[in-house]
């Protein structure tokens, strides 16, 4: 049920590349969440993703059956993206970071330096100081942040791999709040622009990349679905929807009726 | 030379005996190295160092790990 179409032989229909990475799907997903394993795992699958986001987290140590992701995720299927999440300062989150990349496989990093515990809302300071840090370390930085076209701006100049407005707070499932500032911010980057949080349904995912972005980062809208599995693969069809429908141009909207049938040759 | 180490172990004092370095410390939490990353008072040792890098009374580890999060 998938692949609707296939898109257009033009630049922007290249497979997404963030880094030194090309990815064929431009849905990125999470791990949190799911009531179970193998819920996670089946829904992953369906969504086609290739990028997976994990957290960093202390072994339970009381708990030692408890098992980390990777028992449930092969490392050499998904491409891991270790986050931040949880950061309340730079410095916090590049400590993360380094466990991260010495827990993964690869350089990338999902850098969120919050500043709000109501709103999760990004520290935006917080943010460039940390991606600054990590950018010269060597880190893939991709920057979860608000949806602000000069922090977007300076997060390129730094050397982020790929830029991840918000379309609404994290987990709250509202939807794109703004789709100009997010327009703003594709035209005016050069770097990957990737929607992360607030998309809760479909529909949701097909407008934000009707904007052009270039991908979708979601986590609750499939983990919290009533049917993840099924949610996954509505997911997937509309990140695919959404793309080729930026890519095939819209018609104009008209504040008017336009007949589609012809005037003449209507009976007198 | 025997003697009692205590370390805070993500976040709780524990008492091992000593001296030990941190391989003997994933060994006697029965955890495997491959499986998690060490932090020894904020420092990140990497899985070839583990022998070589000594606890003392007083250290503070941080195990972790990857887990499910968006």
């Amino acid at each position: 049920m998938s692949t609707l179409i296939r898109e257009p032989d033009t630049q922007a229909s290249r497979p997404l590349q963030i880094g030194k990475h090309t990815l064929q799907s431009r849905l990125l997903v999470g791990t949190g969440k799911y009531r179970t394993n193998d819920q996670m795992l089946e829904a992953i699958t369906a969504s086609g993703a290739e990028v997976v986001t994990v957290a960093v987290r202390r072994v339970d140590l009381d708990r030692s059956h408890e098992e980390g992701i990777l028992h449930h995720l092969d490392p050499k299927q998904f491409l891991l993206l270790a986050n931040t999440a949880g950061c309340y300062t730079a410095d916090e989150a590049v400590r993360y970071a380094r466990l991260g990349r010495e827990a993964g496989f690869n350089d990338l990093i999902k850098l969120e330096v919050i500043g709000d515990k109501e709103t999760l809302l990004p520290d935006t300071v917080g943010l460039l100081e940390a991606a600054r840090t990590l950018v010269t370390e060597g880190f893939q930085v991709l920057a979860y942040t608000n949806d602000d076209l000069i922090t977007a701006l300076r997060l390129e100049e730094i050397g982020c791999a790929a830029v991840m407005p918000l379309a609404s707070p994290i987990g709250s499932g509202l939807g794109m709040m703004n789709p100009f500032t997010i327009r703003t911010i594709k035209r005016r980057l050069s770097v990957p622009v990737i929607v992360d949080a607030g998309v809760g349904t479909a529909s949701d995912a097909c407008l934000v990349m009707e904007q052009g972005v270039d991908g979708i980062l979601m986590n609750t809208a499939l983990a919290e679905a009533a049917h993840p599995v099924l949610m996954a693969h509505a997911m997937r069809d509309a990140v695919a929807a959404g793309r080729a429908a930026f890519l095939a141009g819209r018609m104009p909207r008209r504040e008017v009726a336009v007949p589609s049938s012809p005037v003449q040759g209507m009976l007198s | 030379m025997t003697s009692t180490l205590e370390l805070t172990v993500n976040g709780d004092i524990r008492s091992l005996p000593g001296p030990q370095n941190v391989e003997d410390l994933l060994r006697h939490l029965s955890l495997d190295p491959g499986a998690v990353v060490v932090e020894v008072n904020g420092v990140i040792i990497r899985r070839p160092d583990q022998r070589e890098v000594g606890l003392r009374t007083g250290d503070v580890v941080e195990l972790v790990h990857f887990v499910g999060g968006g």
